[in-house]
């Protein structure tokens, strides 16, 4: 079974405010200079070879569910 | 490279693309004769934003202008600040003071549903903070396409997972407001955000900066580059051809951030360490230190190398304009800088002093040494352009009016009687909405006596004696449709009602007046229309207005929104004990209809569930018989007559009478007037349904004087609603499609692409 993954994370400009909690929560136990974005990994098994257009049904996948592209940015590769 | 202000001297004839920043040529030509030269990009970016229709209210200036020949007192004495301040501020007594506001999020609801409505939530609650009072609840009206449309299943459920996200993290009951659905919101949905809060008489604070070397300090969240999405023009286009991408319109709130904040801010008040402070809203930091500057009586001087940033590749146009949530402004003493930070420091809010007040009267901002900011703060805050725009009543509304349900079919027996009855009771607009509602929290904080579905939100303020308020907000636009200056009159008498039902003395409103486009003539003279029906409403009820929020532009392609003049009513109970529930209480008791029911069927939910029409003219006010109507219910409930009491509006008797039985599981049997038809469906204002113990209905006739009023039936136990010689209908039955219509709608839609 090949596997897709897509990868979502808020866009650089957009506030990320679970990022930010992470990093006062690293911050207070002791690890300096450490600033985190949160974002989602997917993992998509894909039946049979991947083609151009599995990649291409990922992506579509990608960018109507799995990201809100309004304030999210994704990528979408071949995992192995 | 940056564009100084010696730059802007010395190149008069770059072009600069204030087109795309929204501004017309004359705007344009006139900020170059303010300043006497062109404005730099800073300059541009901050007058484009501050005179934008939203900060400026350029095309309704003239006409809220009116409101001012309202007396700023409420039934219960003056108001402690009114229509200017960032929150109209109410004495309810005992030493207690209460400021509300209503605000739009309309356009960034549309964009991004979810972190759209919860801004909209963040904003008008620091709003009320700024006020220096305690944010102690919100409500929310919301109005989207027919329920049945696509998109509707994108922006619905966004929305109020928005709106209950954000309140629910900030710890504040959301305790009302409205669900309404019609297709000229497609594509356009409205979400009126009000908060409340709550303050002593002494705790009121007013945004200025006074003194020259006072600090003027940016605290809450860093800035980053959100909700610049017009900035991108100066900062990408034309200036720096490499520079970052179209940044996003939008904005990501973070309640937990502000949960800090308000604690932070009301614990800074209570310490006496600011002088003034201000929200950062729409406009970021051109607009707070615009309007921090102007209300003073000094100038001011801001470094903005010095504001903390989330992203340093921000231009200092962007700094200017982004609209990054969850900061504020204050200007501070320098004795008081080291308490100011120390509680700062304590809530883990970052404060960093931005800047000071100068003498003089410029306001100047520098941005690596060099000066790229240098006007009058006063014509960036308050002269900009004010439009005396064309209004025109639009020609289709004659026949419109004529175009009355007097031809439309009626229910001819009891069977289609009853068919009718059920189908407006299960209709989208009239239905449970209890799938919104209840992914708020309505009781955080404890003090929340009411909320929905009663007819209006209810919080305890004084554990002591018992002091409550109670607020509705109304606005039923089919009405406003069709005649603006009565339908505006409506919504004020259906929020007085509202909150005279429960018990409460309406005291004053807010209001958000939703409209499309203003440079639509015929939008104009709607606009212009209601505010008028407003104003004389207010006159004869004695209910100032205390503030609120225009939002134009409210349209798809080129279709006008309904006009919608939202009107929030804030109304006090001296005693919330003696609150009056909309639904029946027990078996035995009597059904009495107050108020004269005429025959007022056009704009009516019957002829939109039945028959798909809009037309005729909207039911008479008569505010008069208002007052008499909340003088009775004021006094039965304070003299503990009544069991239940509910407002009819849309959908009339037949809607009421369902929800006091459905909410209840009691069953009703009645025996109405000859003409069933129109007693259950006609939407004449000025008219509650009560039920109470048979024994006291003669002290309720003796209260209601002139009032008519007639016993029309009797709360039951047997489970059904009995229109004797019509029909009977068993309430759970109904109870059941009612509170399925929303939850069916969205589950049998597919999610659209976004």
């Amino acid at each position: 079974m090949a596997r897709v993954v897509v990868e979502v994370m808020p866009k650089p400009e957009i506030l990320d405010p679970q990022g930010k909690a992470v990093t006062g929560a690293l911050k207070r136990l002791g690890f300096s200079g450490l600033s985190v974005r949160q974002g989602k990994r997917f993992e998509i098994e894909i039946e049979g070879e991947i083609t151009p257009e599995r990649i291409e049904q990922a992506t579509k996948a990608a960018d109507s569910l799995l990201a809100n592209t309004t304030i999210e940015n994704y990528v979408v590769r071949v995992d192995g | 490279m940056t564009d100084t202000v010696a730059n802007a001297k010395a190149t008069p004839d770059v072009t600069q693309p204030w087109a795309e920043l929204g501004l017309k040529a004359d705007e344009y030509r006139s900020i170059r004769e303010i300043l006497r030269r062109r404005p730099t990009s800073c300059e541009l970016a901050m007058y484009s934003v501050m005179w934008s229709e939203h900060c400026s209210y350029k095309s309704s200036k003239v006409h809220l202008a009116r409101f001012a020949q309202l007396p700023k007192t409420t039934p219960r004495g003056p108001l402690l600040a009114g229509i200017g301040e960032q929150a109209g501020v109410v004495d309810i007594g005992n030493d207690w003071a209460v400021t509300f506001k209503v605000e739009s999020h309309n356009h960034p609801s549309y964009v991004e549903p979810y972190q759209g409505a919860a801004t909209g939530v963040g904003g008008i609650v620091r709003d009320i903070l700024a006020m220096g009072a305690r944010p102690i609840a919100s409500m929310d009206s919301l109005r989207f396409g027919r329920l049945d449309a696509p998109d509707t299943a994108r922006v619905l459920p966004g929305i109020v997972a928005g709106v209950g996200g954000y309140g629910n993290c900030l710890g504040l009951p959301n305790i009302g407001g409205e669900v309404v659905f019609d297709a000229s919101y497609y594509g356009n949905p409205l979400v009126n955000a009000l908060s409340v809060g709550v303050l002593k008489h002494g705790d009121l604070h007013l945004a200025f900066a006074r003194g020259a070397g006072n600090k003027v300090i940016l605290y809450g969240a860093t800035t980053g580059g959100d909700g610049i999405g017009g900035a991108s023009v100066l900062a990408s286009e034309t200036f720096d051809a490499d520079g970052p991408a179209k940044r996003p319109s939008v904005q990501v709130g973070d309640p937990f951030t502000e949960k800090l904040l308000i604690e932070c801010t009301l614990e800074l008040f209570a310490a006496g360490v600011v002088n003034g402070i201000q929200d950062l809203g729409a406009a970021g930091i051109s607009c707070a230190t615009s309007e921090l500057a102007s209300a003073g009586d000094g100038g001011m001087h801001i470094d903005l190398d010095l504001v903390p940033l989330r992203d340093n590749t921000l231009t200092p146009e962007e700094i200017l304009m982004s609209e990054s949530q969850e900061r504020m402004a204050a200007v501070v003493e320098p004795e008081n800088l080291d308490r100011f930070f120390e509680i700062c420091a304590k809530w883990d809010v970052l404060a960093t002093v931005i800047g000071e007040v100068t003498e003089g009267d410029r306001l100047v901002i520098d941005w690596h040494g060099e000066t790229v900011v240098d006007v009058d703060p006063h014509t960036v805050a308050h002269e900009g352009p004010v439009y005396q725009r064309p209004m025109a009543r639009p020609d289709w509304l004659d026949a419109l009016n004529a175009d009355t349900t007097a031809s439309l079919g009626r229910p001819g027996n009891g069977p289609e009687l009853e068919e009718h009855f059920r189908r407006v009771v299960v209709s989208p607009n009239q239905c449970d909405k209890s799938w919104v509602t209840d992914q708020y929290d309505r009781y955080v904080r404890g003090n929340s006596v009411l909320s929905q579905p009663e007819d209006s939100g209810m919080l305890r303020i004084d554990e002591g004696t018992g002091l409550g308020i109670a607020l509705a907000t109304d606005c039923n636009a089919r009405f406003t449709l069709l005649d603006p200056y009565v339908g505006a009159q409506l919504a004020l008498a259906e929020a007085y009602r509202n909150v005279a039902a429960t018990g409460a003395e309406p005291v004053a409103i807010t209001d958000c007046l939703n409209f499309g486009s203003p440079e639509d003539p015929e939008v104009m003279w709607q606009f212009s229309q209601a505010i008028d029906g407003l104003i004389e409403g207010c006159k004869i009820l004695g209910t100032p207005v205390t503030g609120g929020n225009v939002s134009f532009y409210n349209r798809t392609g080129e279709t006008n929104i309904m006009p919608t003049p939202l009107v929030g009513m804030l109304g006090v109970i001296d005693n919330v004990a003696d609150r009056v529930k909309s639904r029946f209480q027990n078996q035995g008791d009597a059904i009495v209809l107050l108020g004269e029911t005429r025959n007022d069927l056009d704009g009516s939910a019957w002829a939109e569930v039945i028959h798909n029409h809009i037309g005729g003219n909207p039911p008479k006010p008569c505010l008069e018989a208002e007052q008499a109507l909340a003088q009775v219910l004021l006094r039965a409930s304070k003299e503990r007559l009544l069991s239940s009491a509910h407002d009819l509006s849309d959908g009339g008797l037949a809607v009421a009478l369902a929800e006091s039985a459905m909410l209840s599981g009691f069953g009703a049997r009645m025996k109405l007037p000859e003409d069933t038809f129109v007693a259950l469906f006609s939407e004449t204002p000025g008219r509650v349904l009560v039920s109470l113990p048979e024994s006291k209905l003669s002290a309720l006739s003796q209260l209601c004087g002139d009032l008519p009023h007639a016993r029309l039936g009797t709360v039951t136990d047997d489970g059904a609603l009995t229109i004797t010689g019509q029909f009977a209908i068993a309430v759970s039955a109904l109870r059941r499609e009612w509170a399925a219509t929303i939850p069916v709608a969205l589950k049998t839609r597919p999610r659209s692409a976004r």
